[in-house]
């Protein structure tokens, strides 16, 4: 059998007897338990089963899976549980003998074992410990256990016959559980024996079980292991006792064949007797019980615990409670809704938590205090808003900016003192309560002498008398009893019967009685007056008499008793009269009185008599018949007591009566003929001086004026003001007569005036607190009364002087008694109102305010408060709609309405009608605008911020205006005047100065757009990262290896780049390394006449014997062999720093120098936006060297550093167009290799990453992308432009820009045979118009491409321009020409023009309108990107990109990768170009003008520049010059004649002359004056120096004005 | 003080670089600088240095820097209040010096004396095969200016790991900072308020 099913049932069993018992008390159940177990040992009929005597056991409960009779927590039929109990009986019966001998033998080892927790002393005891104590504990026990047990055995001798039984695990739980409750060990020693059958059963199962515990610590014996070790040997037949105690348990319940298994099992308990008995010997069987403690799995029933929970927990129903549950008895539920009162809604709750809530609560709280009168729990309305705060949003439109306009305040700093204001800046909150307080006087005072006392008695009497005299209700009573007897006597009149008589008689009955009344109220004022006008004169005498004893006077006091005189006979008249309407008046009252006194006496007399009567009657009947009746004699019982006679009232008599009322008459009345006293006190009397004063008064006069008094004012507690401290006066008079403005906020709550007194130097005291009532809002300033408010103090003050004191007691009297205990006192005069605001508001806060108090003031600062108002216009309308609809106030839902209705009607209040967002914005505007504005600081910080290229780099910008200098803005501010005023100072004529302006403008805008841009970042911007190295890469360092240390060709190796953030003056230099020329022109043989011996001759650079018209460069110079003629050497000038090498000599030198020339970028700025724009040139003059150094000029060559140029590292050859000898072909001429660059080396700018919109089609643009990519992939180096974007800021696809153009008619006219000499002239009037770089323009950040029009319009541009004019002008004349992106020296990137002659191509170069054959080799052009046609764009696509090794043949696709190609036709675009060129002729008169003019500023310059020397000018040589150059214009340079050289010879004859023309294109002043600058002319210094200089201008269409300076210097020969 | 209104206030930091923790990396050596805005000046002192290369010793776990520093700057604006920008080098396997960490912190505003713990970080590479070839090649990326660190324009571009912690201290006076306007301090706020005595509104 399974083990674990037959434990199940074991437990079933169990539980079933739980079942049982449930409902049983469980003190009870054990008693019961205990009983059941004793009766065992009588009739050992008691069941062993159910083993569990403890009850409800949470750790033994029936599985789901046992029998299903055991399952149902029903309980059992009551039949199962005895019946069983009886079953089982018979097969345990033997063994209970044994058991109850056993605790004896045991108890001596369990006491021993664990004597403080006196558990059974049984050796099952160890086990219980195995759920309580650890592992080692156990075992520690369970060591001594068998020990003590091996000891009992021997002590014991004979092994007991007792079977030793393993015990049901439930026994062992119910131990473990409830092993310390006392009382039932005794019980538990007893059931010990009848499980142990049972329990030897089951200890194999659950030690099988057991196994996988894991209590169980390593090195310990598991229990099963402990158990097979002691038991296994020695109880072989487990199976079968299991077997036979299943069955048993299946019995019990079938209770049918329990006999036949009841047998076997005695049987085989008798055998397992023998062999315990045996092991019991051995000792082992001990152990073994005490060593392996097993019980089954906890587990409890679900059932069983619901059972329990149920009994322990209280859970409330889900089900809705009946209404009559929650309210008191014969109540019915009650809708405060239905009755029509507002309750908010409820919260929501769901349905079965509000059930459960409500269940709970009935059982909980049943007094049903949560309940209301609906039967719902009492709830508060739902808090949560159903509308949200922010307001809607409101349609624009209207002119919301007047009302948002944000106002500027100032910052005020945090005022400590302004706590009861609440933003003052707050309009609405001015509210302004006046308090004026005008004085105080003490009633009394510690320093009031005893005559002050008396004085401030007298005067406190006299004002009540005053005030009483006031009223005059002595008067007025009388008056009205004048009044009221004068009713009544007409009241009696019968004359006047209009009223029944019965309302004329109750009338006249309530007039007498008021009559009665009046008169009373009038003699007690009478009185009243009258004992205080004695008690005024009491005290007045009082203090006379306390003058003459001190024999000083303290006060000014004077009482003046005036007597009026009286009108002896017609006051005595008057008395009498009223003395008799009194006496009359009473005389009534008394009769009436009198006669209801006579009717009461008339029946008391009748029942007197009618008694009397009867009495007498019975008196007869006694005397007649004493035996008669007793009943009678019952009968008269009562009025046996004689009620007595009543008296009969005595009328009253008048005179006795007149003589009351004459009495008090004359006791409260001035008699008549008395004259009235007037008291009439008055402070005329005199004070004692000090000196006829007693020393003690005169300390306290001393006293008191050491004392001062201030009052503090304080607004709802917090002190606002406080007045001056004054002195006290004699009189104990304070006056202070000041008003204080308190400009409120806030609702006061109180207000409250503290007086302090100070003594001396002393720290001021609190006498007292004086609360003053808060005004009416009726009472404004002006209408209020001044009031007087008394105070007093509880403070006990005793003085050493005349003082009287405070709190003391003290006497007049001599004898000291009579005491009197006064407290200091007093009154304050004051008056409290509401200011009244500069229009006649009054300054009030609203009644809102009143009602919501302080809340609400800080509501008004939120503007949320304030939502409700923006839509709604008018708040009249409002109120009134909402009192028609009777909108329920209480409504928290109404409650932001009626407040806004509450405000708008109380007409004070300021109610913004628009809604702020950021209202706090402006507390944090730390200036406003216009301040900001006047501030230069501020000016210049955000200039600086906005990188206005005058402010980009200033630093340290001054801490205060005053020292920012004025004129930092100066260039600022001019250059934004400027921005529209055409300036023409600079460029003489005005057409240029037009074009500059506009082309600032594009430039701004261009910068603006890339300063944007440039914010945009690039991780390459950031982080320096080592490119991934493909494997070519890779390749070519393996390759580098191998490479010669020093190669025979050494090549330039890059080096590191340098961003400019780090750079500063003086980092960055420009190198020039000069390495050879060619063909430097030699000095000609000086003519005849200046030969001269000496080497001190001038040098005449003269050209070079050329041939004309050819563009070879095979040319050489021939110079007379074996000797030099010429000496040069190199000089570079930069940024007016110059340089220069060695001499060389020769006309093919070779320097291999370097010069450094520092370099300064603009303002300290090296960003590379700013380097970016630096335009200076770099000038490099060759001079020959000749005695006395005068320096003459071979040649200049001009390149402008474009920030392009910046990181050139490429080895470039530099041609040099000859200055001097420029008359002739300008394609040959000397040569100069060179290499510049700048060190360290700079990063150049980018372009701007911005893509930029199109107008073209997108597929053409996906096309000209994938085009540009596919090259880019080929030939990296290579450039390929098929966009370009137009001065607006478009992409236009770069054919749109060729068309043929008509060139000037003028240029046409000229050669109209040669073709050639056309084309040359066209180039020539190309490269007349001024070069000006879009890199400069624009900073590096893009190529804008401007059509011929806009070129020839701003007469300013850059290579492409004049490249696409040139091209333009070409295919107008019927060439083939294209144009050719490529790179040349010196430009770099650039646009050349191609053309087809007949049989070859030439290269054409737009800047300086030279052109060369394909196979130059001094052509400029070094590389060829791709060709540009009207129609298409061409990639190259060949090996080699020189136009040397090239072929131009497009129509070969291997050479040339077409952009427009089969598969995209060309789409027909059309040109941005217009149709035609208009040119107009340029104004002679002005270019003769523009030439005086630049004439004049040069010679001026030349001056300037010679500051310490006289400049002379050689007028005559200037006119000759003049008239020279003209010459050079026409023949554009090509020939000067020899004639006009020899002319010019013969005419200046006797000096050496040295000079050269300058010949430029027109664009500006300054460029021209740099290149006068750096021929260095004016550097001659030798003494007798005389100067030329002339200036010709040839203008051309379009204002292209071709410029021509000649500067020499004539030095006298002789 | 004679100067009634001086028109630059002065900002003294000295202190020192003290110890840099970089549990994976040893033999560092550290650059500091100062970044500041174009209305500061130094005026005296190093705005620059670099350490000597320190080696952890076994106890102590952290490379102790002990660098200090002091400088004395100028201004007039306290727009660009003055950034240090650290830097640490350290060889790697290789050898090759690369870059173990940038970090930048401003210098504390109100005077006292401040011990800042930096956070340090490298850029990262920009794909696996960089970072294998950055290792193998000893170039790690770098920022091309240690500046940038102390900018926050453009930083979204970069990537970057944290790579240890940098202690420095600082003590910090300042000179006229109140007299110009600039209230940097809880302790200075103390004196200003004062002396007005709690006297009513009488008109």
């Amino acid at each position: 059998m399974n083990p674990k099913e037959e434990k199940v049932k074991i437990i079933a069993e169990e539980f079933t007897e739980n079942e049982e018992d449930a409902a049983v008390g469980r003190r009870k159940k054990k008693v019961q338990r205990q009983q059941r177990k004793k009766q065992p040992q009588t009739n050992s009929g008691l069941p062993v089963l159910p083993t569990s005597p403890q009850g409800p056991h949470p750790g033994l409960g029936a599985s789901p899976t046992c029998s299903a009779s055991s399952l149902p927590s029903v309980p059992l039929p009551p039949t199962a549980g005895p019946e069983e109990m009886v079953s089982e009986t018979p097969h345990l019966g033997p063994q209970q003998e044994p058991g109850q001998e056993e605790p004896k033998t045991h108890l001596l080892s369990t006491t021993a074992r664990r004597g403080p927790r006196s558990l059974p002393p049984i050796p099952s005891a160890s086990r219980t410990g195995f759920a309580e104590f650890s592992m080692r504990e156990r075992m520690r026990e369970k060591l001594q256990a068998a020990r003590s047990k091996a000891e009992s055995a021997l002590l014991q001798e004979i092994p007991t016959p007792r079977p030793r039984r393993l015990r049901s695990p439930s026994e062992r739980e119910s131990e473990t559980e409830f092993g310390t409750e006392p009382g039932k060990e005794v019980r538990r020693t007893q059931q010990d024996d009848d499980s142990q059958n049972y329990s030897k059963v089951k200890f194999r199962d659950s030690g099988r079980k057991i196994k996988s515990k894991p209590q169980v610590p390593p090195g310990f014996p598991s229990p099963e292991e402990a158990y097979n070790f002691f038991t296994f040997n020695f109880d072989p037949e487990p199976e079968e006792e299991r077997s036979e105690e299943e069955k048993a348990g299946a019995k019990t319940r079938g209770g049918a064949d329990q006999e036949a298994g009841a047998p076997g099992q005695q049987d085989e308990e008798e055998l397992l007797d023998g062999r315990e008995a045996e092991d019991l010997l051995l000792g082992l069987e001990h152990m073994a019980d005490d060593f392996v403690a097993i019980r089954p799995a906890e587990y409890e029933s679900v059932h069983h615990w619901l059972q329990k929970e149920k009994e322990m927990l209280f859970v409330p129903s889900r089900l809705t409670v009946p209404t009559y549950k929650k309210l008191p008895e014969n109540v019915q539920p009650r809708f405060l809704e239905d009755e029509g009162l507002y309750i908010g809604a409820r919260p929501e709750v769901a349905r079965t938590t509000g059930n459960i809530m409500e269940n709970r609560l009935l059982v909980q709280e049943p007094e049903r205090g949560w309940f209301g009168d609906d039967g719902r729990i009492l709830a508060l309305p739902s808090p949560i808003k159903p509308f949200p705060s922010r307001p809607p949003v409101l349609p624009r439109g209207q002119s919301t900016a007047a009302e948002l306009e944000t106002l500027y305040k100032k910052a005020v700093k945090y005022v400590h003192r302004s706590q009861h204001m609440i933003g003052s800046g707050d309009p609405s909150g001015n509210f302004q309560v006046d308090i004026d307080i005008s004085g105080l006087i003490f009633t009394h005072h510690p320093c009031f002498s005893r005559e002050h006392v008396l004085a401030a008695k007298l005067a406190q009497l006299y004002d009540q008398y005053l005030a009483r005299h006031q009223r005059n209700k002595a008067k007025f009573l009388t008056d009205k009893l004048h009044a009221l007897r004068n009713a009544v006597q007409t009241g009696l009149n019968p004359e006047k019967p209009q009223q029944s008589l019965e309302t004329t008689q109750k009338t006249i009955k309530e007039y007498k009685a008021e009559i009665w009344q009046t008169r009373r109220l009038r003699d007690a004022e009478q009185e009243k007056d009258r004992t205080l006008l004695k008690t005024i004169i009491k005290v007045w005498k009082e203090m006379k008499s306390l003058r003459e004893f001190q024999r000083f006077t303290n006060t000014p006091l004077k009482l003046v008793l005036r007597k009026e005189k009286v009108d002896q006979k017609a006051d005595e008249e008057a008395f009498e009269a009223e003395i008799q309407a009194e006496i009359s008046e009473l005389l009534e009252e008394h009769r009436e009185e009198y006669e209801q006194k006579m009717e009461e006496y008339r029946a008391a007399h009748q029942q007197w008599k009618a008694w009397k009567r009867a009495q007498r009657a019975r008196k007869k009947k006694k005397k007649h018949a004493t035996e008669e009746p007793p009943d009678e004699e019952t009968e008269e019982a009562p009025p046996e007591e004689d009620p007595g006679k009543p008296v009969p009232p005595e009328p009253t008599d008048r005179a006795v009566l007149e003589q009351q009322v004459r009495e008090r008459a004359a006791q409260s009345r001035r008699r008549p003929g008395e004259p009235t006293l007037v008291p009439e006190l008055s402070l005329a009397g005199s004070v004692t001086p000090n000196d006829q004063c007693p020393r003690v008064e005169v300390l306290r006069r001393e006293d008191v004026r050491r004392r001062s008094v201030y009052l503090k004012v304080l607004f709802n507690n917090k002190e606002v003001s406080r007045t001056v401290s004054r002195q006290l006066g004699a009189d104990f008079r304070v006056h202070f007569g000041q008003i204080f403005n308190l400009q409120i906020f806030n609702w006061p709550e109180s207000l409250t005036l503290q007086v302090y007194e100070t003594v001396g130097h002393s720290s001021a005291t609190l006498l007292a607190e004086v609360f003053l009532p808060i005004p009416e809002t009726t009472v404004v300033t002006g209408r209020a009364p001044i009031e007087e408010v008394e105070f007093s103090s509880n403070q006990h003050v005793t003085l050493d002087h005349e003082g009287v004191g405070s709190g003391v007691p003290f006497s007049f009297e001599a004898d000291g008694s009579n005491q009197l205990i006064l407290m200091t006192s007093g009154k304050v005069s004051h008056s409290v109102a509401w200011a009244i605001g500069e229009n006649g508001i009054p300054l009030i806060p609203p009644l809102s305010q009143q009602n919501i108090g302080f809340r609400s003031a800080l509501k008004r600062a939120d503007a949320i408060s304030s939502i409700g108002t923006s839509g709604l216009a008018d708040m009249k309308k409002l109120a009134k709609w909402a009192t028609e609809s009777k909108l329920d106030p209480n409504d928290p839902n109404n409650a932001p309405l009626m407040q806004l209705i509450s405000v708008a009607t109380s007409g004070e209040s300021y109610v913004p009608d628009f809604f702020r967002l950021e209202q706090l914005q402006q507390e944090f505007n730390f200036v406003s605008d216009e301040e900001l504005n006047r501030s230069k600081r501020f000016r210049l910080l955000q200039l600086r911020n906005q990188e206005v290229p005058e402010f980009r780099n200033y630093k340290q910008i001054p801490v205060y205006d005053r020292e920012i200098m004025e004129k930092v803005f100066q260039d600022y501010e001019k250059r934004l005047r400027d921005r529209n005023v055409i300036e023409t100072k600079d460029h003489i004529d005005t057409h240029r100065a037009t074009v500059a302006k506009y082309l600032q403008q594009v430039r701004e805008s261009v910068i603006n757009r890339f300063l944007i841009a440039k914010h945009h970042f690039l991780l390459t911007d950031l982080v320096v990262e080592e490119e991934v190295p493909n494997i070519s890469i890779l390749g070519l360092s393996l390759f580098k290896l191998a490479e010669q240390k020093r190669p025979l060709r050494p090549r330039r190796k890059g080096r590191k780049k340098v961003t400019a953030q780090s750079l500063s003056d003086g980092d960055v230099k420009l190198l020039v390394n000069i390495i050879r020329a060619y063909d430097i022109p030699v000095r000609t043989p000086t003519p005849s006449k200046f030969q001269q011996p000496s080497r001190s001759s001038r040098t005449f650079v003269e050209k070079h014997a050329a041939s004309p018209s050819t563009h070879s460069p095979t040319h050489s110079a021939d110079y007379p062999l074996g000797q030099v003629l010429v000496r040069p050497f190199v000089e570079v000038s930069f940024q007016r720093t110059i340089c220069h090498t060695t001499t060389a000599e020769g006309p093919n030198p070779s320097w291999n120098e370097e010069l450094e020339l520092p370099f300064r970028a603009p303002n300290g700025d090296y960003s590379t936006a700013s380097l970016q724009s630096v335009k200076d040139d770099v000038f490099i003059n060759i001079f020959d060297e000749v005695l006395y150094d005068v320096l003459e000029i071979d040649g200049t060559f001009k390149i402008d550093i474009p920030p392009v140029l910046l990181g050139y590292s490429k080895e470039r050859s530099m041609m040099i167009e000859r200055g001097f000898d420029s008359v002739r072909s300008l394609s040959e001429g000397s040569y100069i290799t060179l290499f510049i660059t700048m060190e360290p080396q700079l990063v150049p700018g980018e372009s701007v990453r911005e893509k930029f919109d199109s107008q073209e089609d997108e597929k053409l643009l996906q096309a000209t992308e994938k085009f540009q990519a596919e090259c880019a992939l080929k030939f990296p180096n290579r450039q390929c432009l098929t966009t370009v974007i137009d001065i607006s800021g478009k992409t236009v696809f770069i054919t749109r820009y060729l068309r043929p153009l008509n060139p000037p008619e003028e240029l046409l006219t000229v050669y109209p045979s040669n073709p050639q000499a056309t084309a040359e002239l066209v180039a020539r009037y190309v490269s007349l118009i001024p070069f000006l770089p879009d890199t400069v323009s624009f900073a590096g950040i893009c190529d804008l491409w401007s059509t011929s029009d806009q070129f020839l319009d701003l007469l300013a541009g850059d290579e492409e321009e004049h490249a696409v004019l040139l091209c333009n002008y070409f295919l107008s004349l019927g060439k083939k020409a294209w144009l050719v992106m490529g790179s040349a020296i010196p430009e770099g990137p650039t646009a050349y023009v191609l053309t087809w002659e007949q049989n070859h191509y030439l290269i054409w170069n737009p800047c300086s309108g030279h052109f060369y054959g394909q196979f130059d080799t001094f052509c400029p052009l070094k590389s060829v990107g791709c060709l540009i046609g009207p129609d298409n764009v061409w990639f190259n696509i060949q090996q080699y990109d020189s136009p040397l090794r090239i072929n131009f043949d497009v129509t070969k696709p291997k050479l040339w990768k077409s952009f427009f190609s089969r598969s995209l036709p060309y789409p027909g675009l059309s040109s941005v170009q217009p149709e035609e060129l208009i040119y107009q002729c340029t104004d002679k008169a002005a270019a003769a003008e523009l030439q005086d003019r630049i004439e004049k500023i040069l010679k001026e310059k030349i001056m300037d520049w010679r500051p310490r020397h006289l400049t002379r000018w050689n007028r005559y040589c200037t006119s000759t010059l003049r008239h020279f150059l003209p010459l050079l214009e026409r023949s554009q340079g090509e020939d000067v004649e020899d004639d006009h050289r020899a002319e010019l010879l013969k005419q200046l004859g006797d000096y050496r002359f040295s000079g050269f023309p300058l010949h430029m294109a027109y664009s500006e002043v300054k460029p021209l004056i740099e290149a006068v600058y750096s021929t260095g002319v004016h550097n001659i210094d030798v003494p007798n120096v005389e100067f030329a200089l002339a200036v010709y201008i040839h203008p051309y269409p379009k204002n292209v004005l071709s410029v021509w300076i000649y500067v020499a210097s004539l030095i006298r020969s002789r | 003080m004679a100067a009634a209104s001086p028109s630059v206030f002065l900002l003294m930091v000295n202190g020192q670089v003290e110890s840099a923790q970089f549990p994976e990396y040893d033999d560092l050596y550290c650059k500091y600088c100062f970044v500041y805005g174009q209305d500061w000046a130094p005026t005296a002192g190093l705005e620059e240095g670099i350490s000597q290369i320190t080696c952890k010793s076994q106890d102590v776990r952290q490379a102790l820097v002990w660098l200090p520093i002091d400088v004395t700057f100028k201004s007039t604006n306290p727009f660009g209040w003055p950034q240090m920008v650290l830097s640490v080098y350290g060889p790697d396997v290789f050898g090759n010096d690369v870059v173990r960490g940038y970090g930048a912190v401003h210098v504390p505003f109100s005077p006292g004396r401040y011990r800042k713990t930096i956070p340090m970080f490298v850029p990262e590479s920009t794909s696996k095969l960089q970072k294998f070839t950055s290792w193998f090649m000893g170039r790690r990326p770098e920022y091309t200016d240690p500046k940038v660190v102390a900018q926050g324009e453009g930083r979204e571009v970069t990537r970057v790991r944290s790579q240890g912690f940098v202690t420095v201290v600082f003590n910090v006076v300042t000179k006229d900072m109140r007299k110009l306007g600039y209230d940097t301090g809880p302790t200075d706020t103390q004196a200003t308020w004062g002396t007005s005595p709690a006297q009513g509104l009488p008109h």
